[in-house]
């Protein structure tokens, strides 16, 4: 045990540097890139480079509560809104989505929850 | 100052068409009866719901669309509420995406025309004096 004991600090040292850079793969989620995948490829830095903003690209105007094979899309297999991360729509966009699937759920053109 | 709402209700599916009309024409009486205008009764057809309402599965979808003050839209909804065959309602004010809608189409329409006027624009300018390379 007291030859135990002056090797555990000295086990104890090396593992202190490769907690750095252990720090920095774990930190996936704050990183603007997001996917582990997509990230390390070059640019850490930048955004998503494929995915663009359906909405943008295709100049749609009115996102209405009442298309539902739009909103379709942008609603998971249970019925959950899909989140702007997996999706690729730009913010306001993705606010007028989520208020047209509110709407269109209210009115059960959308499930609340499905697919049990 | 009027505003533009869109009503889109539903109605249990083993209704009668005269009973369904007549239940329009009383809810087009309140909009007028309130100093409103109706601009268009859509009705959608039978269709399945998304989950079971009322112990329904599907239902007649009827879409209203009015002109109206807020008051009036109070009125209507206390009216749908009351009604029995009416089982889900829900009102939307349009009037301000609308305006957005037009706005953008206005200023894409213009974006179009917009292109030959610079051309002309820089050569002007840069033509300060008349006689530019001849000297």
């Amino acid at each position: 045990m007291a030859d135990e004991q002056p090797t555990a600090p000295a086990a104890a040292a090396p593992s202190a540097p490769p907690s750095a850079p252990r720090h920095e793969r774990s930190d996936r989620g704050p990183r603007p890139g997001g996917r582990p995948g997509g990230g390390p490829r070059g640019d850490k830095k930048y955004f998503r480079r494929k995915k663009v903003c359906k909405f943008c690209v295709e100049k749609i105007d009115s996102i209405n509560y009442k298309d539902v094979g739009l909103l379709r899309q942008f609603v998971a297999e249970r019925g959950k809104i899909v989140p702007r991360r997996l999706s690729g729509v730009c913010t306001p966009h993705q606010r007028r989505v989520t208020n047209a699937i509110k709407q269109a759920r209210n009115i059960a053109l959308l499930p609340f929850a499905a697919g049990f | 100052m009027d505003r533009t709402y869109e009503v889109m209700f539903i109605v249990r599916p083993d209704m009668v068409e005269e009973e369904l009309d007549k239940l329009i024409s009383n809810l087009e009486a309140a909009v007028t009866g309130g100093k409103g205008t109706v601009k268009s009764v859509d009705k959608m057809g039978k269709r399945r719901l998304a989950y079971v309402v009322r112990k329904f599965m599907d239902g007649f979808y009827i879409l209203l669309t009015v002109e109206g003050t807020g008051e009036m839209v109070h009125e209507l909804e206390r009216r749908l509420r009351v009604t029995e065959p009416v089982i889900k309602f829900i009102t939307v004010r349009i009037d301000e995406s609308q305006k957005r809608v037009d706005k953008i189409k206005a200023l894409r329409a213009t974006r179009v025309k917009r292109p030959p006027a610079p051309v002309e624009a820089p050569a002007a300018p840069a033509t300060g004096s008349e006689a530019p390379a001849s000297v």
